[in-house]
């Protein structure tokens, strides 16, 4: 017999390289059918005839559609993505750079949002249906109503242009040390901290609270032990796959998700790069960041299944 | 001053009253059996009587006094204190009732692990101890599995363990072996009398099973409606009740009171050499079948003996792996999307929750028109006057009709389960475990139902059960199932005369009667 998590590991990795092709089919297809092609955006509006078909023949615009997807996937394979039209550099010198600095902007975000809003559930979850519970839930829902580029300025007026403490651009050259990072990131985090601190902290108050209906709940309150003891050793331990759940997709969706918030601190990050793509109909860079997007997504939810099944020993630990 | 006193207590679930009037005192070494029916609040008051109330119960008046100590005045502090030193709790499902998320060791010794000063080894040690006293398994290494890894019976008895942890001066037993097969019960139950009479410590046992609680327990309590009906010594509640509701739980399992002779037709439907399974398992062998009209064959098993299995093929719910099933001669398709309209009507399933098989949102009406418009094309006043005939049949009231199922109770639920599957006026009647979720007094009166149906309108019904009370009452012929085999089968009167296997001896031998002595003997033989 093979052990659990292995087959599980083989079984979703299949799954997900299958949600991977499926994706770039879609990406593909998608950019294929826009009205213009890459012969037309290279060269122009007033571009002759001539010249296009010439182009077209050149880049092989005019092989059917499954050929050129298989030239696609075979250079991506290699690494090789096709050049950008908008900058005239490879797509994969164009893309890394800002996907790290995404990573960094999104883990900052993340370390500081998920245990923040693990910790706001389980003192929501002890004070259920007390003030303490009420006022954490009022203020994370006010905070989440907010739309994101408003809170934005709302952290820049108080503490760039009132307080000066930290600058409203976050903008960081090449070779910084991490004291500037951190004081370029400190607003761009801290909005991003508020955005996704009231899914995760209800999230994770549900989820406990659910657990607290369960016998053994019940069974350690009658062997005498504390609430906190309960909470956090009974509790915890058993809502934790929705609560991994979420926190896996919040850092996928702060990875990809947060054009707004980079555009509102001027921040070189994928989400304003594939918006410029579109803008620019830079289609090789689209079909890329489409790409590079469902990858983080599937990333993350296989990360998110793979760390459930680790803290549940039902799945873990086989049967006999 | 009696080691526990409650008295005058009231206890509310809001405005609900879950207890009420309670007098109760039990001395040390003392072993107070509760019985009741679900919702009697047999389970509220072993909790209240550890001063533990569930979520929403509060205790509106009275008192219980623990050991001289009034319970329900006691700071939070002190209690937990108690609870941790001096009380325990045996809770019904073992499975439900261990995290899942801890080995057994660990929960077992939680407890020990607040004081600093015993070391992860110690506690190991502590908790192979106790497991060697139930005589688990591998004591050294039982505590390093998890709940999901050991059996049902095992898991009680590492509860019992965890109970002790302490020397308790009071354990609460809450129904501890309800949910055990009958041969699994008899083991806990040695160590649950053996445990008792060790620790010299005082015990409530609450049961629903009046066989059970009167082999434990030194006095019983009999509970109804949060209100005691009645209290007395063991032997006085079995042999002379006072209390008609008593009596009519005494009575309820007299031996044969259904049963008349088999039928001598035909067979409707016969399953040859049947094989079945799930997946890569192959869970039932070579298991021959027939029922007529007119006869009421029990299939029965433990947990896990492939009887409910059987009874899926045959409403074509699961396709043999090898074998066939025939009905009136004729070879039936394997799946129940293949059959005939006129198949599926010959053949209906009662299953064991109503709860679970009638819809929530459907009203009484709705469930039972469905089968009437589908098979016998009625409509309107044929329809409806079919309705009231199918309502008074059930013994169930026709205003019924227009109820949801959650406005009705268990009882009433399968009434409305059994009309819907007379409503397609079968041959055949599948009964899985239909009244194993139900209390003894309405579980006397389903079966009284289905009895006199099935005679008044010549009906065949395969009976599955895990009860052998049930079945000895209940069945003409009875076949036996151990491990997805057949190990043997005849008249029921035959069989539990004289069983011919040692499997269903031992299977008579377990089930609990309220006989003194009864448990003392069977102490006696096995060990």
């Amino acid at each position: 017999m093979r052990h659990p998590l292995l087959s599980f590991v083989i079984q979703r990795f299949g799954s997900g390289l299958l949600s991977l092709v499926v994706v770039s089919v879609l990406v593909f297809i998608g950019t294929a059918m826009l009205p213009g092609d890459a012969a037309q955006a290279i060269l122009g509006q007033d571009a002759t005839p001539q010249a296009l078909s010439e182009l077209r023949q050149e880049l092989g615009l005019n092989d059917p559609l499954y050929l050129r997807y298989w030239h696609w996937v075979a250079g991506a394979l290699q690494g090789d993505m096709g050049m950008s039209f908008s900058s005239n550099r490879p797509v994969v010198d164009v893309l890394i750079p800002r996907l790290i600095n995404s990573m960094i902007l999104a883990l900052s975000a993340a370390a500081i949002a998920i245990p923040l809003a693990i910790g706001l559930g389980i003192v929501a979850a002890l004070n259920r249906e007390k003030l303490l519970d009420r006022v954490i839930s009022m203020v994370s829902m006010w905070l989440v109503s907010i739309p994101a580029f408003l809170k934005g300025y709302i952290l820049i007026a108080i503490f760039a242009t009132h307080l000066g403490w930290f600058p409203g651009l976050a903008i960081v050259r090449r070779g910084a040390s991490l004291g500037d990072w951190a004081n370029a990131l400190a607003l761009p985090v801290a909005t991003l901290v508020f955005v996704t601190i009231a899914h995760t902290m209800r999230l994770t108050r549900t989820a406990i609270l659910s657990v607290m209906a369960s016998d053994y709940i019940l069974m350690a309150e009658i062997k005498g032990l504390s609430p906190r003891r309960i909470v956090i050793r009974h509790a915890l331990p058993n809502a934790l796959s929705p609560i991994l759940s979420i926190s896996m997709l919040t850092i996928a969706f702060l990875m990809v998700g947060v054009v707004v918030v980079e555009a509102v601190f001027s921040y070189t990050g994928m989400g304003k790069l594939m918006v410029d793509a579109v803008a620019y109909r830079d289609l090789p860079l689209v079909q890329a960041c489409g790409v590079c997007f469902s990858l983080v997504f599937i990333l993350f939810n296989f990360t998110a299944d793979f760390l459930s099944i680790l803290v549940n020993p039902r799945l873990r630990e086989p049967k006999a | 001053m009696s080691f526990l006193e409650i008295s005058d207590l009231l206890l509310k679930a809001g405005d609900k009253t879950l207890l009420s009037n309670i007098s109760v005192t039990m001395e040390k070494g003392e072993v107070l059996g509760l019985i009741g029916e679900s919702g009697a609040g047999k389970s509220t008051l072993g909790l209240a009587a550890i001063g533990f109330m569930r979520p929403g119960c509060h205790v509106a008046s009275g008192e219980v006094r623990l050991m001289g100590q009034s319970l329900l005045t006691m700071l939070q502090e002190e209690l937990r204190q108690l609870r941790q030193q001096k009380v325990a709790y045996v809770a019904q499902s073992a499975a439900a009732a261990f995290n899942p998320f801890y080995r057994l060791e660990d929960q077992v010794t939680e407890l020990r692990a607040l004081q600093k000063e015993v070391s992860k080894l110690e506690r190991r040690e502590i908790a192979r101890s106790l497991f060697e006293r139930l005589q688990l398994p591998e004591p050294e290494k039982f505590g390093r599995k998890y709940p999901h890894q050991v059996s049902g019976g095992q898991l009680q008895r590492a509860m019992i363990a965890m109970a002790l942890l302490n020397d308790p001066e009071l354990v609460v037993f809450d129904e501890p072996t309800t949910a055990l097969d009958v041969t699994t019960q008899m083991e806990v139950l040695r160590v649950i009398r053996q445990v008792i009479a060790e620790q010299q410590c005082a015990a409530i046992y609450v049961s629903h099973d009046l066989a059970v609680i009167s082999q434990i327990s030194d006095r019983i309590v009999v509970l109804r409606n949060g209100v005691v009906v009645e209290q007395a010594e063991t032997r006085k509640i079995i042999d002379n009740p006072a209390q008609d509701y008593t009596r009519a739980l005494v009575a309820h399992r007299k031996v044969g009171e259904f049963v008349g002779q088999p039928s001598e037709a035909n067979a409707v439907i016969e399953a040859r050499a049947l094989d079945l399974g799930y997946g890569a398992n192959t869970v039932v062998r070579n298991v021959d079948l027939q029922i007529a009209r007119g006869e009421i064959v029990a299939l029965v098993g433990e947990s896990g003996s492939g009887k409910t299995t059987v009874a899926r093929s045959i409403a074509g719910l699961l396709p043999p792996r090898a074998g066939e099933i025939f009905m009136n001669g004729k070879k039936l398709a394997d799946n129940v999307d293949h059959r005939t309209d006129d198949i599926r009507r010959r053949i209906q399933f009662i299953h064991q929750l109503p709860d679970v098989a009638l819809n929530p949102r459907q009203r009484v009406r709705a469930a039972l028109s469905r089968p009437l418009q589908k098979f016998l094309n009625l409509s309107g006043a044929s329809l409806q006057k079919r309705l009231d005939d199918l309502m008074d049949e059930v013994e169930l009231s026709r205003e019924l009709l227009d109820r949801y199922p959650g406005a009705l109770s268990g009882g009433q639920k399968q009434r409305v389960c059994i009309a819907r599957c007379l409503a397609a006026e079968p041959d055949i009647l599948i009964c899985d475990e239909v009244t194993s979720a139900l209390d003894a007094l309405v579980e006397d009166s389903i079966l009284k139902l289905l009895w006199r149906l099935q005679r008044q309108r010549d009906i065949g019904i395969l009976f599955i059960t895990h009860n052998l009370g049930v079945t000895r009452r209940f069945a003409h012929s009875v076949i036996i199932m151990e491990s997805g085999k057949i190990v043997e089968r005849g008249l029921t009167k035959d069989v539990f005369a004289n069983p011919g296997q040692e499997y269903t001896r031992r299977l008579l031998a377990s089930e609990p009667t309220t006989r003194q002595g009864w448990l003392d003997d069977q102490l006696a033989t096995t060990s």
